[in-house]
Protein backbone atom coordinates (compact mmCIF):
# COMPACT_ATOMS: atom_id res chain seq x y z
CA UNK A 1 0.00 0.00 0.00
CA UNK A 2 1.11 3.17 -0.83
CA UNK A 3 0.85 6.10 1.41
CA UNK A 4 0.16 9.85 0.80
CA UNK A 5 3.18 12.13 1.02
CA UNK A 6 2.97 14.17 4.46
CA UNK A 7 2.41 17.91 3.68
CA UNK A 8 4.09 19.23 6.82
CA UNK A 9 7.69 17.56 7.73
CA UNK A 10 10.07 18.37 10.25
CA UNK A 11 13.07 16.51 9.72
CA UNK A 12 15.73 16.58 12.86
CA UNK A 13 14.99 20.43 13.17
CA UNK A 14 17.13 23.09 15.77
CA UNK A 15 16.16 26.20 16.41
CA UNK A 16 19.41 27.72 18.31
CA UNK A 17 19.01 31.38 19.25
CA UNK A 18 21.73 33.80 20.25
CA UNK A 19 22.98 33.10 23.94
CA UNK A 20 23.16 29.33 23.14
CA UNK A 21 19.43 28.64 23.45
CA UNK A 22 17.68 25.98 21.67
CA UNK A 23 14.12 26.35 21.47
CA UNK A 24 13.98 23.40 18.79
CA UNK A 25 16.06 20.50 19.53
CA UNK A 26 16.25 18.14 16.78
CA UNK A 27 12.44 17.40 16.19
CA UNK A 28 11.57 14.68 13.99
CA UNK A 29 7.61 15.06 12.65
CA UNK A 30 5.52 13.95 9.83
CA UNK A 31 1.64 14.91 9.79
CA UNK A 32 -0.52 13.15 7.20
CA UNK A 33 -2.37 15.22 4.75
CA UNK A 34 -5.46 16.24 6.39
CA UNK A 35 -4.35 15.53 9.83
CA UNK A 36 -4.85 17.14 12.98
CA UNK A 37 -2.12 17.48 15.01
CA UNK A 38 -2.19 19.02 18.75
CA UNK A 39 1.39 20.30 20.20
CA UNK A 40 1.32 21.09 24.30
CA UNK A 41 4.19 21.58 26.31
CA UNK A 42 4.93 23.67 29.40
CA UNK A 43 5.30 27.23 28.49
CA UNK A 44 8.88 27.76 26.74
CA UNK A 45 9.06 24.33 25.80
CA UNK A 46 9.71 25.24 21.87
CA UNK A 47 5.72 25.01 20.60
CA UNK A 48 5.76 28.05 19.10
CA UNK A 49 8.87 27.93 17.87
CA UNK A 50 8.07 24.68 16.30
CA UNK A 51 4.86 26.48 14.54
CA UNK A 52 6.70 29.66 13.36
CA UNK A 53 9.27 27.97 11.80
CA UNK A 54 6.62 26.12 10.14
CA UNK A 55 5.11 29.00 8.75
CA UNK A 56 8.22 30.42 7.29
CA UNK A 57 8.52 33.20 9.87
CA UNK A 58 11.67 31.76 11.04
CA UNK A 59 14.47 29.30 9.72
CA UNK A 60 16.01 26.47 11.40
CA UNK A 61 19.32 26.38 12.01
CA UNK A 62 19.75 22.50 11.69
CA UNK A 63 17.49 20.35 9.98
CA UNK A 64 14.97 20.69 7.16
CA UNK A 65 11.15 21.99 7.33
CA UNK A 66 8.58 21.40 4.33
CA UNK A 67 5.31 22.49 4.25
CA UNK A 68 2.38 23.09 2.05
CA UNK A 69 3.08 22.71 -2.13
CA UNK A 70 3.90 24.56 -4.67
CA UNK A 71 0.30 25.59 -4.86
CA UNK A 72 -0.25 27.47 -1.35
CA UNK A 73 1.72 28.30 1.58
CA UNK A 74 1.16 27.54 5.20
CA UNK A 75 -1.90 29.46 6.84
CA UNK A 76 -2.22 30.79 10.77
CA UNK A 77 -4.37 31.93 13.21
CA UNK A 78 -2.19 33.30 15.25
CA UNK A 79 -3.19 33.88 19.96
CA UNK A 80 -4.19 37.01 19.01
CA UNK A 81 -6.52 37.98 15.86
CA UNK A 82 -4.38 40.59 14.30
CA UNK A 83 -7.24 42.68 12.39
CA UNK A 84 -6.31 45.59 10.80
CA UNK A 85 -8.62 47.91 12.77
CA UNK A 86 -9.10 50.42 10.15
CA UNK A 87 -10.93 47.51 7.92
CA UNK A 88 -13.82 46.67 7.39
CA UNK A 89 -14.51 42.79 8.37
CA UNK A 90 -13.88 41.44 5.12
CA UNK A 91 -11.66 43.55 3.92
CA UNK A 92 -9.66 41.97 6.84
CA UNK A 93 -10.36 38.50 5.83
CA UNK A 94 -9.70 39.22 1.84
CA UNK A 95 -6.66 40.72 3.08
CA UNK A 96 -4.13 37.49 1.77
CA UNK A 97 -5.91 37.08 -1.38
CA UNK A 98 -5.44 41.01 -1.66
CA UNK A 99 -1.25 40.53 -1.32
CA UNK A 100 -1.60 37.83 -3.94
CA UNK A 101 -3.17 40.07 -6.73
CA UNK A 102 -6.43 38.60 -6.52
CA UNK A 103 -8.95 41.02 -8.08
CA UNK A 104 -11.56 42.88 -5.50
CA UNK A 105 -15.25 40.80 -6.98
CA UNK A 106 -13.28 37.66 -6.81
CA UNK A 107 -11.69 38.21 -3.31
CA UNK A 108 -14.38 39.33 -1.72
CA UNK A 109 -17.10 36.61 -2.95
CA UNK A 110 -13.85 33.69 -1.65
CA UNK A 111 -14.32 36.17 1.79
CA UNK A 112 -18.10 36.32 2.20
CA UNK A 113 -17.86 32.36 1.60
CA UNK A 114 -15.95 31.80 4.45
CA UNK A 115 -17.63 34.44 6.83
CA UNK A 116 -21.10 32.72 5.91
CA UNK A 117 -19.61 29.21 6.60
CA UNK A 118 -18.27 30.52 10.03
CA UNK A 119 -21.97 32.20 10.56
CA UNK A 120 -20.20 35.70 10.20
CA UNK A 121 -22.04 37.02 7.52
CA UNK A 122 -23.85 39.99 8.81
CA UNK A 123 -20.36 41.04 10.64
CA UNK A 124 -19.19 41.32 7.17
CA UNK A 125 -19.40 45.12 6.88
CA UNK A 126 -18.50 45.90 10.65
CA UNK A 127 -15.30 47.32 11.93
CA UNK A 128 -12.92 44.51 14.58
CA UNK A 129 -13.18 47.05 17.11
CA UNK A 130 -16.96 46.45 16.80
CA UNK A 131 -16.36 42.60 17.44
CA UNK A 132 -16.37 40.81 21.07
CA UNK A 133 -12.91 38.88 21.52
CA UNK A 134 -14.66 35.66 19.96
CA UNK A 135 -15.94 36.77 17.37
CA UNK A 136 -12.49 38.70 16.41
CA UNK A 137 -10.64 35.43 16.81
CA UNK A 138 -13.66 33.77 14.43
CA UNK A 139 -12.57 36.02 11.86
CA UNK A 140 -8.99 35.62 11.83
CA UNK A 141 -9.52 31.90 11.45
CA UNK A 142 -11.94 32.72 8.77
CA UNK A 143 -8.98 34.59 7.52
CA UNK A 144 -6.46 31.87 8.01
CA UNK A 145 -8.81 29.87 5.56
CA UNK A 146 -10.04 31.86 2.73
CA UNK A 147 -6.71 30.82 0.57
CA UNK A 148 -7.85 27.11 1.44
CA UNK A 149 -4.25 26.42 2.17
CA UNK A 150 -2.79 22.99 2.82
CA UNK A 151 -1.07 23.25 5.76
CA UNK A 152 -2.98 25.28 8.59
CA UNK A 153 -0.87 26.71 11.69
CA UNK A 154 -2.98 27.31 14.69
CA UNK A 155 -1.11 29.03 17.29
CA UNK A 156 -3.20 28.82 20.73
CA UNK A 157 -5.78 30.63 18.86
CA UNK A 158 -8.04 30.19 22.14
CA UNK A 159 -5.72 31.17 24.92
CA UNK A 160 -7.56 34.67 25.02
CA UNK A 161 -10.98 34.06 25.33
CA UNK A 162 -13.45 32.70 28.25
CA UNK A 163 -14.02 29.05 28.43
CA UNK A 164 -17.18 29.22 26.69
CA UNK A 165 -16.11 31.09 23.56
CA UNK A 166 -12.73 28.58 23.85
CA UNK A 167 -15.71 25.43 23.33
CA UNK A 168 -17.32 27.67 20.73
CA UNK A 169 -14.05 28.34 18.87
CA UNK A 170 -12.90 24.74 19.40
CA UNK A 171 -16.18 23.62 17.56
CA UNK A 172 -15.52 25.94 14.64
CA UNK A 173 -11.91 24.79 14.29
CA UNK A 174 -13.44 21.32 13.97
CA UNK A 175 -15.84 22.66 11.54
CA UNK A 176 -13.27 24.36 9.09
CA UNK A 177 -10.50 21.69 9.46
CA UNK A 178 -13.36 18.91 8.24
CA UNK A 179 -14.60 21.88 5.96
CA UNK A 180 -11.33 22.46 4.29
CA UNK A 181 -9.54 19.05 5.04
CA UNK A 182 -6.29 20.67 5.42
CA UNK A 183 -3.26 19.45 7.51
CA UNK A 184 -3.45 21.12 10.77
CA UNK A 185 -0.77 21.48 13.68
CA UNK A 186 -2.29 23.07 16.84
CA UNK A 187 0.22 24.95 19.20
CA UNK A 188 -2.30 24.79 22.63
CA UNK A 189 -1.61 24.74 26.29
CA UNK A 190 -4.84 23.38 26.82
CA UNK A 191 -4.68 19.37 27.18
CA UNK A 192 -8.92 18.66 26.95
CA UNK A 193 -9.17 20.70 23.81
CA UNK A 194 -6.10 18.82 22.17
CA UNK A 195 -7.62 16.00 23.35
CA UNK A 196 -11.12 17.27 22.05
CA UNK A 197 -9.56 18.16 18.75
CA UNK A 198 -6.42 16.36 17.43
CA UNK A 199 -6.07 12.99 16.13
CA UNK A 200 -2.73 12.98 17.67
CA UNK A 201 -1.05 15.05 20.71
CA UNK A 202 2.47 15.52 20.57
CA UNK A 203 3.77 16.59 24.24
CA UNK A 204 7.15 18.69 23.82
CA UNK A 205 10.43 19.11 26.66
CA UNK A 206 13.01 21.40 26.41
CA UNK A 207 12.63 21.64 22.58
CA UNK A 208 12.57 17.97 22.04
CA UNK A 209 9.48 15.94 21.78
CA UNK A 210 8.75 13.96 24.68
CA UNK A 211 5.84 11.60 23.51
CA UNK A 212 3.48 11.49 20.63
CA UNK A 213 0.49 10.01 21.73
CA UNK A 214 -2.07 8.69 19.34
CA UNK A 215 -5.52 9.89 20.54
CA UNK A 216 -8.05 6.73 20.61
CA UNK A 217 -10.92 7.85 20.15
CA UNK A 218 -13.42 7.83 17.48
CA UNK A 219 -14.64 11.58 16.42
CA UNK A 220 -17.92 11.10 16.36
CA UNK A 221 -17.76 9.59 19.77
CA UNK A 222 -15.98 12.42 21.77
CA UNK A 223 -17.96 14.17 24.80
CA UNK A 224 -16.16 16.22 26.92
CA UNK A 225 -17.89 14.77 30.01
CA UNK A 226 -17.38 10.62 28.74
CA UNK A 227 -14.96 8.64 30.83
CA UNK A 228 -13.04 7.58 27.62
CA UNK A 229 -12.51 11.06 27.03
CA UNK A 230 -11.12 11.98 30.47
CA UNK A 231 -9.00 8.90 30.65
CA UNK A 232 -7.78 10.14 27.27
CA UNK A 233 -6.61 13.62 28.86
CA UNK A 234 -5.81 12.20 32.32
CA UNK A 235 -3.08 10.13 29.64
CA UNK A 236 -2.03 12.97 28.08
CA UNK A 237 -1.67 14.85 31.71
CA UNK A 238 0.64 12.18 32.82
CA UNK A 239 2.55 12.47 30.11
CA UNK A 240 2.60 16.38 30.52
CA UNK A 241 3.54 15.78 34.08
CA UNK A 242 6.40 13.88 33.05
CA UNK A 243 7.68 16.64 30.51
CA UNK A 244 7.16 19.74 32.83
CA UNK A 245 9.38 17.02 35.44
CA UNK A 246 11.39 17.04 33.07
CA UNK A 247 11.92 20.95 32.23
CA UNK A 248 11.69 21.37 35.91
CA UNK A 249 15.05 19.11 36.36
CA UNK B 1 -26.33 69.89 19.43
CA UNK B 2 -26.20 67.27 22.53
CA UNK B 3 -25.57 67.83 25.92
CA UNK B 4 -22.04 67.10 26.18
CA UNK B 5 -21.68 68.96 23.16
CA UNK B 6 -23.00 72.22 24.27
CA UNK B 7 -20.94 71.63 27.97
CA UNK B 8 -17.54 71.40 25.86
CA UNK B 9 -18.11 74.68 24.10
CA UNK B 10 -19.59 76.94 27.24
CA UNK B 11 -16.71 75.87 29.86
CA UNK B 12 -14.41 77.11 27.70
CA UNK B 13 -16.50 80.16 27.01
CA UNK B 14 -16.96 80.68 30.87
CA UNK B 15 -12.83 80.51 31.53
CA UNK B 16 -12.52 83.47 28.65
CA UNK B 17 -15.21 85.27 30.02
CA UNK B 18 -13.27 85.30 33.94
CA UNK B 19 -9.99 85.87 32.49
CA UNK B 20 -11.59 88.77 30.73
CA UNK B 21 -13.33 90.31 33.32
CA UNK B 22 -10.94 89.90 35.91
CA UNK B 23 -8.26 91.97 33.35
CA UNK B 24 -10.98 94.56 32.88
CA UNK B 25 -11.54 94.87 36.50
CA UNK B 26 -7.63 95.09 37.21
CA UNK B 27 -6.80 97.24 34.24
CA UNK B 28 -9.81 99.95 35.54
CA UNK B 29 -8.69 99.47 39.56
CA UNK B 30 -4.85 99.66 38.82
CA UNK B 31 -4.99 102.80 36.45
CA UNK B 32 -2.17 101.12 34.14
CA UNK B 33 -1.99 102.94 31.17
CA UNK B 34 -3.39 102.26 28.37
CA UNK B 35 -0.15 101.77 25.92
CA UNK B 36 0.98 99.69 28.72
CA UNK B 37 -1.91 97.17 29.13
CA UNK B 38 -4.96 98.08 27.68
CA UNK B 39 -8.56 96.99 28.94
CA UNK B 40 -10.03 94.39 27.05
CA UNK B 41 -12.91 97.07 26.09
CA UNK B 42 -10.14 99.22 24.25
CA UNK B 43 -8.70 96.33 22.36
CA UNK B 44 -12.18 95.53 21.20
CA UNK B 45 -12.82 98.87 20.37
CA UNK B 46 -9.55 99.10 18.31
CA UNK B 47 -10.48 95.80 16.85
CA UNK B 48 -13.74 97.36 15.50
CA UNK B 49 -12.16 100.68 14.41
CA UNK B 50 -9.75 99.19 12.04
CA UNK B 51 -11.80 95.59 11.17
CA UNK B 52 -10.83 96.46 7.72
CA UNK B 53 -7.59 96.42 7.74
CA UNK B 54 -7.58 93.79 10.25
CA UNK B 55 -9.44 91.27 8.40
CA UNK B 56 -7.07 91.65 4.88
CA UNK B 57 -3.99 91.29 7.06
CA UNK B 58 -5.65 88.56 8.80
CA UNK B 59 -5.83 87.38 5.58
CA UNK B 60 -2.84 87.30 4.28
CA UNK B 61 -1.49 85.79 7.55
CA UNK B 62 -3.56 83.00 7.36
CA UNK B 63 -2.96 82.26 3.38
CA UNK B 64 1.42 82.18 4.40
CA UNK B 65 0.49 79.76 6.89
CA UNK B 66 -2.04 77.74 5.25
CA UNK B 67 0.09 77.18 1.88
CA UNK B 68 3.28 76.71 4.25
CA UNK B 69 1.60 74.31 6.32
CA UNK B 70 0.34 72.47 3.56
CA UNK B 71 4.17 72.12 1.43
CA UNK B 72 5.58 70.97 5.20
CA UNK B 73 2.49 68.65 5.50
CA UNK B 74 3.21 67.34 1.84
CA UNK B 75 6.74 67.29 2.44
CA UNK B 76 6.93 65.90 6.03
CA UNK B 77 4.60 62.96 5.12
CA UNK B 78 6.50 62.15 2.12
CA UNK B 79 9.86 62.26 3.49
CA UNK B 80 8.90 60.89 6.42
CA UNK B 81 7.47 57.61 4.65
CA UNK B 82 10.56 57.14 2.70
CA UNK B 83 13.16 57.44 5.26
CA UNK B 84 10.73 55.06 7.18
CA UNK B 85 11.07 52.25 4.60
CA UNK B 86 14.81 52.76 4.53
CA UNK B 87 16.29 51.51 7.41
CA UNK B 88 19.75 53.36 6.14
CA UNK B 89 18.11 56.59 5.77
CA UNK B 90 16.09 56.38 9.30
CA UNK B 91 19.60 55.67 10.65
CA UNK B 92 21.44 58.76 9.03
CA UNK B 93 18.94 61.24 8.35
CA UNK B 94 16.51 61.62 11.67
CA UNK B 95 19.17 62.35 13.80
CA UNK B 96 20.34 65.06 11.44
CA UNK B 97 16.55 66.31 11.32
CA UNK B 98 16.58 66.24 14.67
CA UNK B 99 19.67 68.45 14.56
CA UNK B 100 17.95 71.00 12.52
CA UNK B 101 14.61 70.90 14.63
CA UNK B 102 17.15 73.15 16.84
CA UNK B 103 17.79 76.03 14.94
CA UNK B 104 15.42 78.71 16.24
CA UNK B 105 13.50 79.91 12.97
CA UNK B 106 14.42 83.52 14.18
CA UNK B 107 17.92 82.92 13.92
CA UNK B 108 17.34 81.19 10.63
CA UNK B 109 15.23 83.80 8.86
CA UNK B 110 17.42 86.44 7.83
CA UNK B 111 19.26 84.04 5.65
CA UNK B 112 16.63 83.03 4.12
CA UNK B 113 15.82 86.46 2.42
CA UNK B 114 18.65 85.29 0.35
CA UNK B 115 16.99 82.79 -1.11
CA UNK B 116 13.06 84.06 -1.42
CA UNK B 117 11.13 86.85 -2.20
CA UNK B 118 10.52 89.39 0.64
CA UNK B 119 6.41 89.35 1.33
CA UNK B 120 4.39 86.30 1.01
CA UNK B 121 7.09 84.00 -0.18
CA UNK B 122 9.03 84.38 3.39
CA UNK B 123 6.15 83.89 5.30
CA UNK B 124 5.25 80.49 3.26
CA UNK B 125 9.19 79.11 3.52
CA UNK B 126 9.52 80.38 7.49
CA UNK B 127 5.71 78.58 8.20
CA UNK B 128 7.24 75.30 6.08
CA UNK B 129 10.47 75.04 8.21
CA UNK B 130 8.81 75.55 11.40
CA UNK B 131 6.05 73.34 10.19
CA UNK B 132 8.33 70.03 9.04
CA UNK B 133 9.70 68.91 11.64
CA UNK B 134 6.69 67.49 14.01
CA UNK B 135 4.93 66.30 10.74
CA UNK B 136 8.59 64.67 9.70
CA UNK B 137 8.99 62.96 13.36
CA UNK B 138 5.38 61.84 13.93
CA UNK B 139 5.49 60.30 10.73
CA UNK B 140 8.48 58.30 11.14
CA UNK B 141 7.86 57.41 15.02
CA UNK B 142 3.75 56.77 13.46
CA UNK B 143 5.10 53.77 10.86
CA UNK B 144 8.24 53.07 12.91
CA UNK B 145 5.92 51.86 15.91
CA UNK B 146 3.49 49.48 13.69
CA UNK B 147 2.34 46.40 15.58
CA UNK B 148 5.23 43.42 15.35
CA UNK B 149 2.04 40.77 15.07
CA UNK B 150 0.60 42.78 11.97
CA UNK B 151 4.05 43.24 10.73
CA UNK B 152 4.58 39.49 10.50
CA UNK B 153 1.45 38.90 8.90
CA UNK B 154 2.41 40.92 6.17
CA UNK B 155 5.40 39.09 5.84
CA UNK B 156 3.80 35.75 6.06
CA UNK B 157 1.48 36.77 2.93
CA UNK B 158 4.98 37.68 1.37
CA UNK B 159 4.08 41.57 0.82
CA UNK B 160 6.81 43.72 -1.11
CA UNK B 161 7.87 46.69 1.41
CA UNK B 162 5.84 48.97 -1.00
CA UNK B 163 2.39 46.82 -0.81
CA UNK B 164 2.89 46.54 3.39
CA UNK B 165 3.97 50.45 3.30
CA UNK B 166 0.33 51.17 1.62
CA UNK B 167 -1.64 48.57 2.83
CA UNK B 168 -0.07 48.66 6.50
CA UNK B 169 2.53 51.34 7.66
CA UNK B 170 0.86 54.01 6.40
CA UNK B 171 -2.98 53.89 7.64
CA UNK B 172 -1.26 52.61 10.77
CA UNK B 173 0.60 55.57 11.34
CA UNK B 174 -2.17 57.90 10.58
CA UNK B 175 -2.96 58.87 14.29
CA UNK B 176 0.33 60.04 15.30
CA UNK B 177 0.74 61.61 11.90
CA UNK B 178 -2.48 63.95 12.98
CA UNK B 179 -0.57 64.35 16.22
CA UNK B 180 2.20 65.61 14.25
CA UNK B 181 -0.09 67.83 11.94
CA UNK B 182 -1.72 69.47 14.69
CA UNK B 183 0.91 70.77 16.47
CA UNK B 184 2.48 71.70 13.27
CA UNK B 185 -0.49 73.84 12.66
CA UNK B 186 -0.07 76.04 15.33
CA UNK B 187 3.92 76.61 14.47
CA UNK B 188 2.95 77.16 11.13
CA UNK B 189 1.29 80.65 12.46
CA UNK B 190 4.31 81.33 14.59
CA UNK B 191 6.74 80.65 11.61
CA UNK B 192 4.27 82.51 9.18
CA UNK B 193 4.66 85.90 11.44
CA UNK B 194 8.12 85.47 12.11
CA UNK B 195 8.54 85.40 8.39
CA UNK B 196 6.59 88.36 8.01
CA UNK B 197 8.55 89.98 10.99
CA UNK B 198 11.66 89.42 8.96
CA UNK B 199 10.61 90.73 5.47
CA UNK B 200 8.70 93.91 6.55
CA UNK B 201 6.66 94.40 3.29
CA UNK B 202 3.87 96.59 4.37
CA UNK B 203 1.29 99.00 2.37
CA UNK B 204 -2.08 98.17 1.71
CA UNK B 205 -1.47 94.35 2.01
CA UNK B 206 0.24 94.50 5.16
CA UNK B 207 0.08 91.15 7.08
CA UNK B 208 -0.68 90.80 10.73
CA UNK B 209 3.36 90.72 12.20
CA UNK B 210 3.54 94.05 10.06
CA UNK B 211 0.76 95.40 11.61
CA UNK B 212 2.06 94.34 14.84
CA UNK B 213 5.45 95.84 14.31
CA UNK B 214 3.77 98.90 12.80
CA UNK B 215 1.26 99.59 15.93
CA UNK B 216 4.65 98.68 18.14
CA UNK B 217 6.13 101.99 16.32
CA UNK B 218 3.30 104.12 17.00
CA UNK B 219 2.31 103.08 20.25
CA UNK B 220 -1.04 101.53 19.44
CA UNK B 221 -0.72 98.82 21.88
CA UNK B 222 -4.72 97.98 21.75
CA UNK B 223 -3.80 97.44 18.11
CA UNK B 224 -1.39 95.17 19.00
CA UNK B 225 -3.25 93.33 21.05
CA UNK B 226 -6.08 93.26 18.17
CA UNK B 227 -3.58 91.61 15.75
CA UNK B 228 -1.97 89.29 18.10
CA UNK B 229 -5.56 87.83 19.10
CA UNK B 230 -6.37 87.55 14.67
CA UNK B 231 -2.80 85.37 15.00
CA UNK B 232 -4.29 83.24 17.46
CA UNK B 233 -7.68 82.93 15.44
CA UNK B 234 -5.63 82.15 12.39
CA UNK B 235 -3.29 78.98 14.26
CA UNK B 236 -6.68 77.91 15.75
CA UNK B 237 -8.67 77.86 12.44
CA UNK B 238 -5.52 75.79 11.41
CA UNK B 239 -5.64 73.56 14.44
CA UNK B 240 -9.03 72.96 14.16
CA UNK B 241 -9.49 72.20 10.65
CA UNK B 242 -6.17 69.34 10.58
CA UNK B 243 -8.39 67.91 14.12
CA UNK B 244 -11.57 67.98 12.26
CA UNK B 245 -9.88 65.89 9.27
CA UNK B 246 -7.62 63.75 11.56
CA UNK B 247 -11.12 63.13 13.43
CA UNK B 248 -12.88 61.91 10.40
CA UNK B 249 -10.01 59.36 9.28
CA UNK B 250 -9.66 57.82 12.38
CA UNK B 251 -13.39 58.41 14.52
CA UNK B 252 -14.33 54.47 13.71
CA UNK B 253 -11.67 52.62 14.49
CA UNK B 254 -8.66 54.19 16.77
CA UNK B 255 -8.97 54.08 20.26
CA UNK B 256 -8.43 57.99 20.59
CA UNK B 257 -11.38 59.20 18.98
CA UNK B 258 -13.64 56.17 20.14
CA UNK B 259 -12.54 56.29 23.72
CA UNK B 260 -13.52 60.62 23.21
CA UNK B 261 -16.80 59.39 22.06
CA UNK B 262 -17.61 57.21 24.81
CA UNK B 263 -16.29 59.35 27.39
CA UNK B 264 -18.53 62.55 25.94
CA UNK B 265 -21.26 59.39 26.50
Amino acid sequence: MTRDPPTLQFDRVAREFSGGLRAVDGVTLSLAPGSLTAVIGPSGCGKTTLLRLAAGLDSPTEGRVESGSARSSPSVCFQDPRLLPWRRVIDNVALPLELAGVPRAQRHESALGVLQAAGLARAARMLPAQLSGGMRMRVALARALVTQPQVLLLDEPCSAVDEFTRMQLDAEILRTWRACGATTLLVTHSVSEAVWLADRVVVMSRGRVHADHAVRLERASRERGDAAFIGEVEECMRLLAAASGKEAA
Amino acid sequence: MNASAVRAVVWPLVGIVIVLGVWQIGVALSGVAPYLLPAPTAIAHAMWQNREMLASAMGRTALGAAIGFTCAAAAGILLGSVIALIPFLRRSLYPLATVLQMVPVVAVAPLLQLWVDNGLPMAILSAAIVALFPVLAATIDGQASVDPGLRELFKLHAASPLRRWWKLDFPWSVPTTVTGLRIAAGLAVIGAVVGEFVSGYGGARAPLGIVIQAAMRDARTDLVFAAVALTTVVGFALFGAVSLIGWLLVRRWHASAVNESEDRR
